[in-house]
């Protein structure tokens, strides 16, 4: 049953993915990409592209996305359910907690651990997005080196870390360029 | 239940949710301007931890923000209209995205727009996690680090489910807290 492998898929996402944001690349990745082929990885690369320029959580949009995709609107609506469920209950349960005992010494000793962790795990679905940027099929070897991605890579992180610009619009910049290439270069 | 503060709080949730780019930090921060400043429903600190509570629970930031004000302002009913206000608007957006896709993704113009953003996307990833790892790496806590290096071979290079370090790291992170209390009590007893 397609709907409760798209529910559970995003069960586990949302229930696993500390620490907001990016943190839920590599669940993502581990479900979508790994276990239910769902998506590929450039579908994916696409998606986190397209959920930098909208509002709204990572998680949430693939929810949306992938459900649209493999099961329509009814797909869509049961993987977001499954995304959000964990945190309704987590929260709620922990607003209480809260609300009862003002405490959250365990809690916070324990996602103190976590980061880095998440971040170790970031690292590594940002490199499964970049190296089929870099190479062509994805083959580590000189002749499928891809010179224009990796000179906007590397133009991108001077104008992210020296100009502190935008994310948004140094993403943009970026494809702008490419078109600009593709139209009058080829 | 006050049905206008409940509309009030559906309302407040879904503009946040629509208007606010830049992830779940961004969202959270503007939770509190409404809510602590502008309608004075929280108090300033209660509100830091009902924060902490959102950033340390598993899934999206900006809808377990959504969660803790909806269940501190109105209970479970509360936490009903929080999160559909959260939700509605990403939903809508990608549903009309995702139904575009197949058509953008054999537009030459739209296929070369993304790939050329693919090479951004990755330098702002490899910026995030650069900031995050150069935190962890100053905090000079041996064990943080090896966690950082431990979870990124295990993930990487053996292929280990990512939910399975998650549950060990959480454990790791147990056992830590656990000896910082007990050691705690113990210079307490000495004084």
């Amino acid at each position: 049953m397609i709907y409760i492998e798209l529910f559970l898929a995003f069960l586990q996402i949302g229930a696993f993915s500390f620490g907001g944001g990016y943190a839920a690349m590599p669940l993502i990745q581990a479900q979508v990409i790994d276990k239910y082929g769902w998506l590929t990885v450039s579908d994916f690369t696409d998606l986190i592209t397209i959920s930098q320029m909208t509002p709204g959580p990572i998680a949430i949009n693939s929810a949306t996305f992938v459900g649209n995709q493999i099961a329509g609107i009814p797909g869509a609506l049961v993987a977001t359910l499954g995304c959000i469920l964990p945190s309704c209950i987590f929260v709620t349960a922990l607003a209480w907690l809260y609300s009862k005992y003002r405490n959250l010494i365990m809690l916070q000793g324990i996602l103190e651990s976590l980061r880095p962790a998440v971040v170790a795990m970031i690292a590594a679905a940002g490199i499964t997005i970049l190296l089929p940027a870099f190479f062509l099929n994805s083959q580590i070897q000189l002749k499928s080196f891809q010179i224009r991605p990796v000179l906007y890579f590397l133009v991108s992180l001077i104008l992210l870390r020296k100009w502190k610009l935008n994310p948004i619009i140094v993403m943009v910049l970026c494809g702008l360029i490419e078109v600009l290439w593709c139209l009058f270069c080829q | 239940m006050n049905v206008k503060k409940l509309w009030k709080i559906f309302l407040s949730t879904l503009y946040l949710s629509t208007f606010t780019f830049g992830g779940g930090y961004v969202i959270v921060t503007l939770l509190k301007n409404k809510f602590v400043d502008k309608l004075h429903w929280i108090d300033e600190e209660e509100m830091l931890d009902l924060v902490a509570i959102a950033q340390s629970s598993p899934g999206a930031i900006a809808v377990n923000g959504a969660i803790v004000v909806g269940y501190k302002l109105a209970g479970i009913m509360g936490v009903i209209v929080a999160i559909l206000g959260a939700i509605i608007p990403p939903f809508c957006i990608i549903t009309v995205i995702s139904y575009f896709y197949v058509a953008f993704k054999s537009n030459m113009i739209i296929q070369s727009l993304l790939s050329g953003m693919t090479a951004g996307v990755g330098a702002v990833i490899v910026s995030v996690v650069y900031d995050m790892g150069r935190g962890i790496v100053k905090s000079k806590d041996w064990i943080f680090i090896l966690i950082m290096f431990g979870s990124f071979i295990a993930n990487y290079v053996f292929n280990i489910n990512v939910v399975y370090i998650i549950l060990i790291v959480a454990v790791i992170g147990a056992i830590r807290t656990i000896y910082y209390i007990h050691r705690k009590a113990k210079k307490h007893d000495l004084y």
